[in-house]
């Protein structure tokens, strides 16, 4: 792989960039690999990485139906933060908060990690009493965390409203090193990363089956043929009770639109990120001036990527109010992807009722923050067999033994 | 922004006058049923790309609880039927025959 | 340089002169320009600066599809950035400046970015500024950030109203144009509902510019009359200045009506959103010409062919006095032939078809104008303005052929239809190989809840290009409207319509097709967002091969236009390089909104004071009277305390609660729950619903009860009334009172309907008054009245309706606070007066109102869990201590099942338990116990946490509630709470009931 670098790039301009070489190859299957993972976004991609960086198994295939990166990671809002109140949820997104500290170097593919700060408004009492609650776990956890007050609030976000006759702003939950980053580029740069390691990224390739023998999985039927594997790992985000339903196991998930929108750009007037849970919108202002804004979402199941707009028109009145310059932008375009969200709205890594198969999902609205943290235990899992440290807690078996990771307790929604 | 009939009052009512509550047709497992029984009720879930039943309410209209039967891949509309019922209807069950022949939804076919 | 013609300008009324300013500068307009023309009227062709690179750039279109000239529209609080000025109407007095600039528009420190260019290729930032590690965030980013953002931010508060409309309608046209009239009235002879729109100002889109015959009339008259057939059919609702927005399942469509913007004098909204339900809906939303690929297509003065002649039909304004026009396709000949009669120069028309045009090049030729076939442009020279360009063949690699002066461009690479609101719900396309154009495949419209086809397309959005097939389309489309909603379609045949016939266009993506590197670096494709040929065969030559990822990584269509104008011509490029067909390589999603609405509109009349609905209880106009602080709970505001005078509000709470606890104190509890359960069956329902008994209640008793979900965790506690046999009153939280009554909904129809029970939530039929102290009862007494409030006559957690002074009243002995306590409901009308009745009753006992706030530490100083607090939907009654309100004859009840899972029975839950700091200080709210030793992810152990913690007037000292490992078998033991400071405070694990552990005195 040759390095990006601004020497490369000055280079190439002399030669009008014809020397450019492909960031990942697009081979066609091999008929056995050590490990397949189904679906090519931030988790999958992350997993392989971390599967050969960590374990040095890189005899792998990613398998995606569409274009790699094009689900989730590609649609979200970016907002990357650890200030969970639960041990193993702190852990897992700790973890992969740090792991984006270093992403740009680790890939040498600039994912514009931005550690701009997040912070997370408190309307109500029993707001304040939640984030200082999180505030006293993270400072446990290792998080760095702080439960601040409005002036400071003010003082960070100078267009934001804190006197609102509804719900004036009583403080915040900052955490000064959670950010944004540019989500295209991290499905990029480990896609990047994981090809240079020979592993093979099969795009355009649907799994069609899942092959099984005594209760262990041998391979998948994919659009391309079989093909086969020693460990599979199911990493597909909304379309998980999909392949769960061809592996012959349901899950404990339903999938549900999501949405986003942005604004048309303006020059820079918000530095950090702002998310206020009471009156159910989140917005920052991405690199390129627009402002990125999102909500709750849709309560049924649904896999059009369309979501409903009365949430739209929420999120927006919501930020209308909390930031009253907002009233005069525009928005620009609205979207929605299909998020999968489990019985306690926290994440599944884990094994499953076959015995080499493995998965990752549920991570209803708050996957992208997550994702090398995700990969990181996802290919622990994958590679011993059993789960460590960060994902000893997200197993299925959770449900069965009544042991939930409740996330919803301090913030209401767990964005 | 869906419209559903609501069975009970006849309206059709949008999305923003309903309430959606899951799926439909669970079977409710007490004291005395196996650890196994009782997560696949409360937490395991058909989740399909395709034919679904769900429970809706009719929250901010006649508050009735109703079925509907719906897809989640085109948004279409079966038809919607009471709550107190086991299973859905015959003729929402052609309906959907007709359109997706060898259809199945659980023990519904 | 551009300038009024002395002719032209239908659109126009130049009786009527408005003035405005652009960057400081004087200028006027007519009634019924744009602000473009109006700008261009003044010779101010370059409006704006690009995105990315700072390029001075002109406007290169007449509508909605402009990407370069957006401007800063007004002041202060009406104030908005980003309008774009083609679609903006000249009013007088409007202000507005150019955008992405400093100093100036003229000259901008920026640009030098632009003399960079070859060093910021697509994706250039993902390759470099990673070292040293933050200095992205410190360095990098910000610069970034500051060159980036295009209109300036607003400073002031939003003057301007905004309102929602809702429609239901059997049709929605979207789309004035000839096609949109045309498809309205044939679905309105249909006697359906119809709701025509047109984002314009103006009926008949652009087919009066275009010229033709229909039957036997000019187009401009066939259309006046149309619409005044329209305007007198009662069935039929017309809008212009409103925009088909988005289309969204189920027939939902959004109308984004600019109502004021160009009247911003007047009274009434600026904008208002239409939510529209229709059964079937037309679009006939019209084409967008594409720009063609040569270098230097980006130079003011090079704009598409259909616009240069709107501008000039339209608005009477030429853009140039010597226009060179290049095209693929005959229509740009109508442009060439309008200059030539408006008495401007033509020097050349260069038509990039080898075979060149039809019997519009023959009109062109027969007036003179030069015309070179299978010619094209090498390059455009010039910096802020045209000044020449040099001529090639399109077949070569751009050998200069010849230099022409000119100062305009007219380019047109074909027209694709706006296909924008049939995609929007999934409505498929199919590629036209003839016009080269994506047009909507008919056979796959998006469906609706009856899994039918709900939106028809008509006319140019279509893909028909000529005014005989698009009225036909058009015709054809609103009756297929009529009949899918429903009705008998019309049976008159579509008007006849006669057009100049034109000979095909020809494909041309790149020009010359030979291009090498040196030019395609100087071929935009995203005018705004600064794309170029060369950026998007980079993506590709990278492997971002997926249109989703050549957009992401060049940000093609990404800029405010959404890429009306690249999207094509981008996605023949990637197509080229990566020797795919185009329809192979697809297209991206198109997203509502078609173009940018305001937030004010999505927000509507709901900010400030009604950004929520406010519950108030009957007695709040009191609280308002003496100036209570209030907290939010749920929709409801309630007094948090009531602060005198100068008085802090930890002082007001101290206050309330010592006098309460000395004397007596009212408390406005209206906004408790209170549901009515009734029937042969409640006791039994009950019985499920909570963990304890209710069925062996006795009429006139109260019991405290608990509700679990069904998945076993605390979800709602309250006192239960039995009023007769068959009737019990359940109280519930304030924020519970409509999940649980939809809770007792959810079961009694979904699983035991067979049981007769019914419901109703009375929360707001009742104001309740909580009368709390050890003179609760005289004062009371001292109403008068015919109930027996004494000891005997009213035993603690006993009920009983009755007269107290004039009121009917229902008194409930409970206590929440450990005090002698009469929670009284009276009807919800006679609250405020009952409030007015006992403050009298009580001066003088010096009786005051409290809130929420001594409430809690109240009850918290009596050991009492609050639904919130020691609860937060992890927690089972046994966590609490509460297994004596837990039935162990009961077979069953709602969460009994899961409290057998393992982790539920596990002993080692965390236990409720009192806690008192050893130096009386508060315990932080949300403190942990730290335990000793880290987990496997580093992490401290920790052994509990407090759940309340307050400082107790009543006791002078800190006190808490928290959950401790095996807490009640540890009385005594000093554990340590964290601080954030990274402190501890040590606290003795006590009895959770810190006052009156006897209950003496709330049963007096």
């Amino acid at each position: 792989m040759r390095r990006y670098s601004a020497f490369a790039i000055a280079r190439e301009a002399a030669r009008f960039h014809t020397g450019w070489e492909r960031a990942w190859r697009s081979p066609e299957p091999k008929k056995k690999y050590d490990v397949i993972i189904v679906g090519a976004g931030g988790h999958g991609l992350a997993t392989a990485f971390y599967l050969g960086k960590n374990f040095g198994i890189t005899n792998v295939a990613i398998i995606e139906k569409g274009w790699l990166g094009g689900g989730n990671t590609g649609r979200n809002t970016t907002i990357i933060r650890s200030n969970y109140l639960q041990d193993p949820s702190a852990a897992i997104y700790e973890k992969a908060r740090s792991l984006y500290e270093t992403m740009s170097q680790d890939l040498n593919y600039n994912v514009m990690f931005s550690p701009r700060g997040v912070m997370m408004l408190a309307q109500t009492q029993s707001e304040i009493r939640g984030y200082e609650r999180t505030a006293h776990a993270n400072a446990l956890q290792g998080v760095t965390t702080e439960f601040i007050g409005p002036e400071r609030v003010k003082e960070l976000v100078p267009i934001i409203n804190i006197d609102g006759p509804r719900y004036p702003v009583l403080g915040a939950l900052w955490q000064a090193r959670g950010g944004t980053g540019r989500h295209d580029a991290v499905a990029w740069g480990y896609a990047r990363a994981c090809s240079d390691m020979g592993m093979d990224i099969i795009q355009k390739t649907e799994v069609i089956g899942v092959r099984q023998e005594g209760g262990k999985v041998t391979g998948v039927d994919t659009t391309k043929g079989p093909i086969d594997c020693d460990k599979l790992g199911l990493v597909v985000a909304g379309n998980s009770g999909d392949l769960a339903n061809m592996a012959g196991f349901r899950l404990p998930m339903e999938s549900v639109a999501l949405q986003a929108l942005v604004s048309e750009p303006i020059k820079p007037c918000m530095d950090v990120v702002v998310m206020a849970n009471t009156v159910h919108g989140y917005m920052s202002q991405s690199d390129k001036g627009e402002m990125v804004i999102g909500g709750g979402t849709d309560g049924f199941n649904n896999y059009t990527q369309r979501g409903s707009f009365h949430h739209v028109e929420e999120t927006v009145r919501a930020l209308v109010e909390t930031f009253p310059i907002v009233s005069r932008l525009k928005m620009l375009r609205q979207w929605g992807g299909i998020v999968d969200v489990t019985g306690d709205r926290s994440p599944v890594i884990g094994k499953t009722p076959l015995g080499n198969c493995f998965i990752n999902a549920g991570w209803g609205t708050g996957g992208f923050k997550a994702i090398p943290g995700g990969g990181w235990a996802t290919a622990e899992l994958i590679a011993k067999g059993e789960p460590g440290p960060l994902s000893a807690e997200f197993g299925m078996d959770r449900f069965i033994e009544g042991r939930f990771i409740d996330e919803s307790v301090a913030a209401g929604v767990a964005h | 922004m869906l419209t559903l009939q609501c069975p009970y009052c006849g309206v059709d009512a949008e999305e923003t006058e309903l309430h959606a509550e899951g799926e439909a047709h669970l079977k409710r497992f007490g004291p005395g049923s196996s650890d196994d029984d009782f997560e696949t009720y409360l937490f395991m879930r058909e989740n399909p790309k395709g034919v679904h039943f769900e429970r809706w309410r009719h929250s901010n209209g006649c508050g009735k609880f109703f079925h509907a039967a719906r897809s989640t891949t085109t948004l279409e509309v079966f038809g919607t039927y009471s709550a107190q019922t086991y299973e859905p209807p015959q003729d929402i069950k052609d309906k959907i025959t007709a359109k997706y022949p060898g259809w199945s939804w659980r023990e519904f076919a | 340089m551009s300038t009024r013609l002395a002719t032209g300008g239908r659109l126009l009324n130049k009786g009527k002169q408005l003035n405005f300013t652009f960057n400081g500068k004087q200028l006027t307009g007519f009634e019924g320009d744009t602000l473009a023309s109006a700008l261009l009227a003044n010779d101010q062709m370059m409006m704006g600066r690009s995105f990315k690179y700072h390029r001075p750039r002109g406007v290169v279109a007449s509508g909605a599809e402009e990407p370069n000239a957006l401007m800063n529209m007004g002041k202060g609080g009406k104030f908005e950035p980003n309008q774009r000025a083609t679609t903006t109407e000249l009013f007088d007095g409007l202000t507005c400046a150019s955008q992405n600039h400093w100093p100036s528009l003229e000259f901008d420190v920026g640009a030098v970015n632009n003399y960079m260019t070859r060093f910021f290729p697509a994706g250039f930032y993902y390759k470099t500024f990673m070292f040293p590690k933050f200095a992205w965030k410190h360095v990098f980013e910000p610069i970034v950030r500051q060159s980036a953002g295009l209109g300036q931010v607003p400073k002031d508060r939003d003057v301007d109203t905004y309102e929602h409309f809702y429609a239901y309608v059997d049709i929605a046209v979207i789309g004035g144009g000839v096609a949109g009239l045309q498809a309205a009235k044939a679905a309105a002879l249909s006697g359906a509902k119809v709701l025509l729109m047109e984002q314009t100002a103006h009926w008949g889109g652009r087919a009066a510019t275009d010229g033709g015959e229909v039957d036997g009339k000019p187009v401009a008259d066939y259309i006046a009359d149309l619409v005044a057939e329209l305007d007198a059919m009662d069935n039929v609702t017309m809008r212009t200045r409103m925009m088909g927005s988005g289309v969204y399942d189920h027939g939902y469509v959004l109308g984004y009506e600019r109502v004021n913007d160009h009247t911003p004098g007047n009274d009434g909204p600026r904008h208002r959103l239409w939510r529209i339900r229709a059964k079937q809906i037309v679009t006939a939303t019209g084409a967008i010409e594409r720009p063609l690929s040569f270098a230097g297509n980006d130079i003011p003065g090079v704009m598409l062919a259909a616009a240069i002649r709107d501008y000039a039909a339209d608005y009477g304004v030429s853009i140039g006095d010597r226009t060179v026009v290049v095209t693929n396709n005959d229509d740009a000949y109508r442009t060439a032939i309008l200059l030539k009669n408006a008495g401007l120069e033509v020097p050349v028309i260069l038509d990039a078809r080898a075979g060149g045009g039809g019997a519009l090049a023959e009109e062109a030729r027969a007036l003179g104008i030069r015309i070179e076939n299978g010619k094209g442009i090498a390059k455009v020279k010039g910096g802020k303005r045209v000044t020449s360009v040099a001529i090639c063949s399109q077949a070569g690699e751009g050998a200069v052929l010849e230099e022409i002066q000119c100062d305009a461009v007219a380019m047109s690479g074909g027209w694709s239809p706006v296909v924008h609101l049939w995609s929007h719900c999934g409505g498929k396309l199919t590629w036209d190989d003839a016009q080269a154009h994506f047009r909507p495949d008919a056979t796959r419209a998006p469906t609706n809840q009856d899994g039918i086809g709900f939106v028809v397309p008509a006319g140019s959005a279509n893909g028909e290009m000529d005014l005989a097939a698009i009225l036909n389309d058009a015709h054809d489309a609103g009756k297929a409207a009529s009949k899918a909603a429903g009705f008998n379609a019309t049976r008159k045949a579509a008007p006849k319509a006669d057009a100049q016939a034109e000979a095909a266009m020809e494909p041309v993506w790149l020009m010359p097709q030979g291009a090498g590197p040196k030019l395609r670096i100087k071929a935009w494709l995203d005018f705004q967002n600064d794309v170029k040929v060369s950026d998007v065969r980079l993506a590709a030559q990278e492997g971002y091969e997926s249109v989703e990822h050549t957009k992401r990584y060049t940000t093609l269509g990404m800029a405010t236009d959404q890429g009306k104008l690249s999207n094509i011509n981008g996605l023949a490029t990637l197509a080229g390089q990566l020797n795919a067909p185009i329809p192979a390589v697809g297209t991206t999603t198109f997203r509502p909104p078609y173009t940018p609405i305001s937030f004010g509109a999505i927000a509507g009349e709901a900010r400030d004071e009604v950004f929520q609905p406010l519950r108030r209880t009957t007695i709040h106009g009191y609280h308002e009277d003496v100036n209570a602080f209030y907290e939010p709970v749920g929709q409801w505001r309630r007094p948090y305390t009531f602060p005198r005078k100068g008085e802090s509000h930890a002082d007001a709470v101290k206050r309330e609660i010592l006098q309460t606890r000395d004397s007596v104190g009212l408390l406005d509890a209206s906004t408790l729950g209170k549901i009515i359960v009734k029937g042969p069956d409640a006791g039994k329902f009950l019985d499920m619903l909570y963990t304890n008994m209710m069925s062996n209640l006795k009429p006139g008793k109260c019991r405290y009860g608990l509700m679990c979900s069904e998945n076993g965790f605390l979800s709602d506690d309250g006192v239960v009334a039995r009023i007769d046999e068959d009737t019990f009153l359940c109280h519930t939280t304030t924020g519970g009172a409509e999940r649980i009554h939809g809770w007792m909904e959810d079961w009694l129809q979904c699983e035991w309907w067979d049981w007769k029970v019914y419901t109703a939530n009375v929360t707001e039929q009742y104001a309740q008054v909580a009368v709390v102290g050890p003179n609760a009862r005289k004062v009371i007494e001292k109403l008068g009245g015919d109930m027996d409030v004494s000891k005997e006559g009213l035993a603690f957690m006993e009920w009983k309706d009755g007269k107290i002074g004039d009121f009917d009243a229902r008194a409930y002995r409970i206590s929440f606070s450990g005090e002698l306590s009469y929670e009284i409901a009276v009807p919800a009308s006679q609250g405020r007066a009952f409030w007015d009745a006992l403050m009298e009753a009580g001066a003088e006992f010096n009786i005051m109102p409290y809130g929420t706030e001594a409430l809690h530490v109240m009850r918290a100083e009596k050991g009492f869990i609050m639904i919130g607090d020691e609860t937060d939907g992890t927690i089972i009654p046994q966590d609490l201590g509460l297994n004596w309100a837990i039935s162990k004859k009961k077979e069953d009840f709602l969460g009994k099942r899961a409290q057998l899972r393992s982790h539920m029975a596990d002993p080692n839950r965390w236990k409720l338990v009192g806690l008192k700091t050893v130096d009386g200080s508060v315990i932080p709210d949300g403190s942990y116990a730290i335990a000793a030793g880290s987990n496997a992810n580093g992490q401290r152990n920790t052994q509990g946490r407090v759940t309340s913690t307050y400082y107790s007037p009543t006791l002078d000292c800190g006190i808490a509630m928290g959950l401790v490992h095996n807490g009640p078998d540890r009385m005594g033991e000093v554990i340590e709470f964290n601080k954030v400071d990274g402190s501890t405070v040590k606290a003795e694990i006590v009895n959770p009931v810190f006052y009156d552990m006897d209950g003496e005195k709330q049963n007096v």
